[in-house]
């Protein structure tokens, strides 16, 4: 059986001014569908760029990215993408936010009605079916973050990809949503894709944990199996021995072997 | 009584302190008091915003009465304004015929005029704007060839209108809308310049098509700027209409005071200028109103 994404000896490079620096290197790796794979490294790693490799955002140097064995070349709804700030658009209320996503993916194929109800059920599916008629500006950034994800979600992607989706939020916002995109990838099976800074955020979500080296020429250091199983529990899990040997060894390559030197710049 | 209303001034609702200490009745007092108290502070806001001008417009007045009541002065005093001008004052909307009508009427005139070519302006301007904010060889072909369009006076494109179209009114529309289009072209490419990397993600991921992202995510982003030129572009078209006017003649504002001058009417003048005045202040007003409406959910969050 071939991979669902697979990522092919991908080389990222940026120009600027004549000179060239190597952000990826040579990363290859397989995900399988309904697996939650989390992206870890240091800032400046280039676990962004990958994400943005695989959402189509910008273009590889080198190798492939292929998904169910074909090449992404460009960005589209099948790779669906929760950004780090949410991204609503102000000018939208949140029912039209998610409504711009529907109304774009499935025109043609749902009607008026339809359409309606799978904004609505996506709403509910975050809890945020309350808020529809506000605008962005009047909720707070946690739920922006659940209507980014219901928008995300609504385009029934065959991948979602969220770039550090809770970064930009309090830690208690931070648990509850964790908890909620547990729930929803249990409930929905949807391949999902992280990428975090947080060791915690990595073990308790991940069957998986790409850890990145440092730039430039960043590669994949290693790959951890978190075998917990679900449902997750993360009061029970905070004296599980996987859990503590996996946070472990995600904070030895993290500290130890990789450490972040600040000054390498 | 300064204590008290001020105390109710922080909750006008009916549970103030006082209403949920006492009986009902003291309720009941409150909400006339209330009442009063929105009267007092629409009069506070009125001798506040109305007051000093008005101020200020007497006094204005009042020099001018002494400066030129003296033997010998050039202009006519105000009180020789209202005399011999009363009748363009008091009645604005008269008719008496194709040369002789209202003030009004005449700025009526000018105004539609300014409709139609600042309305083409708004619209090519937006388009020409998205354009160079868009696309950076657009700007780097187009910019430079703006940036010095723009500079050119409004009336130094009369001649070549005039020329070109052979004909007053499409001329004065023409400079109307050379004059305004800058503004709109310049601010909506700066707008479109500053939307969000998010937001054009979010419509790549969408694929949204050129059209698409026009109307759903680049006008609405930039409507603060656009809405800037706009307000900008208004002003001067209503600054060029006036002048083009003095010279292509018709029935325009700006022609009845060429029309004055040259039949020594000094007051009639002093009247249209005010009737100029307060037609540009309230266009931009107008504008400035329209554009706080739309862009209302558009602040950042």
């Amino acid at each position: 059986m071939s991979a669902y994404l697979k990522i092919d000896h991908v080389d990222k490079n940026f120009e600027r001014a004549g000179t060239t620096t190597e952000v990826l290197k040579d990363i290859s790796l397989t995900i399988d569908k309904g697996e939650f794979v989390s992206i870890i490294g240091h800032s400046g790693c280039g676990k962004s760029t990958l994400l943005n490799l695989i959402a189509g955002l910008t273009r590889v140097s080198a190798g492939a990215v292929l998904l169910e064995n074909v090449e992404v070349n460009a960005p589209g709804p099948e790779r669906a993408v929760v950004f780090q700030n949410h991204s609503l658009l102000p000018w939208l209320t949140v029912y039209e936010n998610v409504n711009l996503a529907v109304s774009k993916v499935f025109s043609g194929r749902k009607t008026r009605a339809e359409k309606h109800d799978w904004v609505m059920r996506n709403l509910d599916l975050v809890q945020m079916g309350h808020a529809k008629e506000k605008r962005p500006s009047e909720i707070s950034g946690g739920m922006k973050q659940r209507v980014g994800i219901a928008r995300a979600l609504a385009m029934e992607p065959k991948i979602l990809l969220l770039d550090e989706p809770f970064g930009a939020l309090d830690a208690l916002t931070r648990a509850h949503l964790q908890d909620a995109v547990m729930e929803i990838h249990s409930r929905l099976g949807n391949t999902m894709i992280m990428i975090t800074h947080d060791v915690d955020e990595a073990v308790l979500l991940s069957d998986r944990i790409v850890m990145m080296t440092n730039g430039p020429a960043a590669r994949i250091g290693e790959v951890l199996d978190v075998p917990i199983p679900r449902v997750r529990d993360r009061i029970a899990l905070a004296a599980d021995r996987t859990y503590l040997k996996s946070r472990e060894a995600v904070l030895k390559f993290l500290y130890e072997r990789h450490r972040f030197v600040e000054a390498a710049e | 009584m300064t204590a008290t209303a001020r105390k109710s001034d922080q909750a006008t609702t009916p549970e103030t302190p006082a209403a949920s200490e006492k009986s009902a009745t003291v309720v009941m007092m409150v909400q006339p008091s209330a009442r009063k108290l929105n009267i007092r502070r629409a009069a506070t806001a009125v001798c506040r915003n109305v007051l000093p001008p008005l101020v200020v417009l007497i006094a204005l007045l009042a020099i001018w009465q002494i400066a030129c009541s003296g033997a010998g002065a050039t202009l006519p005093p105000p009180s020789q304004v209202w005399i011999d001008s009363y009748d363009l004052i008091a009645h604005p909307f008269f008719d008496f015929g194709p040369q002789d009508i209202g003030l009004a009427w005449r700025v009526l005139i000018s105004l539609q005029r300014v409709a139609i070519g600042f309305g083409l302006a708004a619209v090519v301007g937006v388009f020409l704007g998205a354009l160079v904010g868009q696309s950076v060889w657009a700007m780097r072909g187009l910019d430079p060839i703006f940036q010095i369009l723009r500079t050119v006076p409004p009336l130094a494109w009369l001649p070549l209108s005039l020329a070109a179209f052979q004909n007053s009114n499409p001329s004065a529309i023409f400079v109307i809308f050379i004059t305004s289009i800058w503004p709109v072209i310049i601010n909506t490419a700066v707008g479109v310049r500053n939307i969000p990397d998010d937001y054009r993600n979010i419509a790549r991921v969408l694929r949204l098509n050129q059209l698409e992202f026009f109307i759903r995510i680049m006008v609405p982003a930039a409507a603060p700027y656009i809405f800037t030129g706009l307000r900008i572009g208004i002003g001067l078209s209503w600054l060029a209409i006036v002048a083009a006017e003095m010279l292509t003649g018709g029935v325009g504002i700006g022609f009845f005071i060429w029309d004055a001058w040259n039949s020594s009417r000094l007051t009639d003048i002093i009247v249209a200028l005010a009737y100029i005045g307060v037609t540009g202040f309230v266009l931009d007003k107008l504008v400035g109103l329209l554009g706080s409406i739309v862009t209302r959910g558009t602040a950042r969050n």
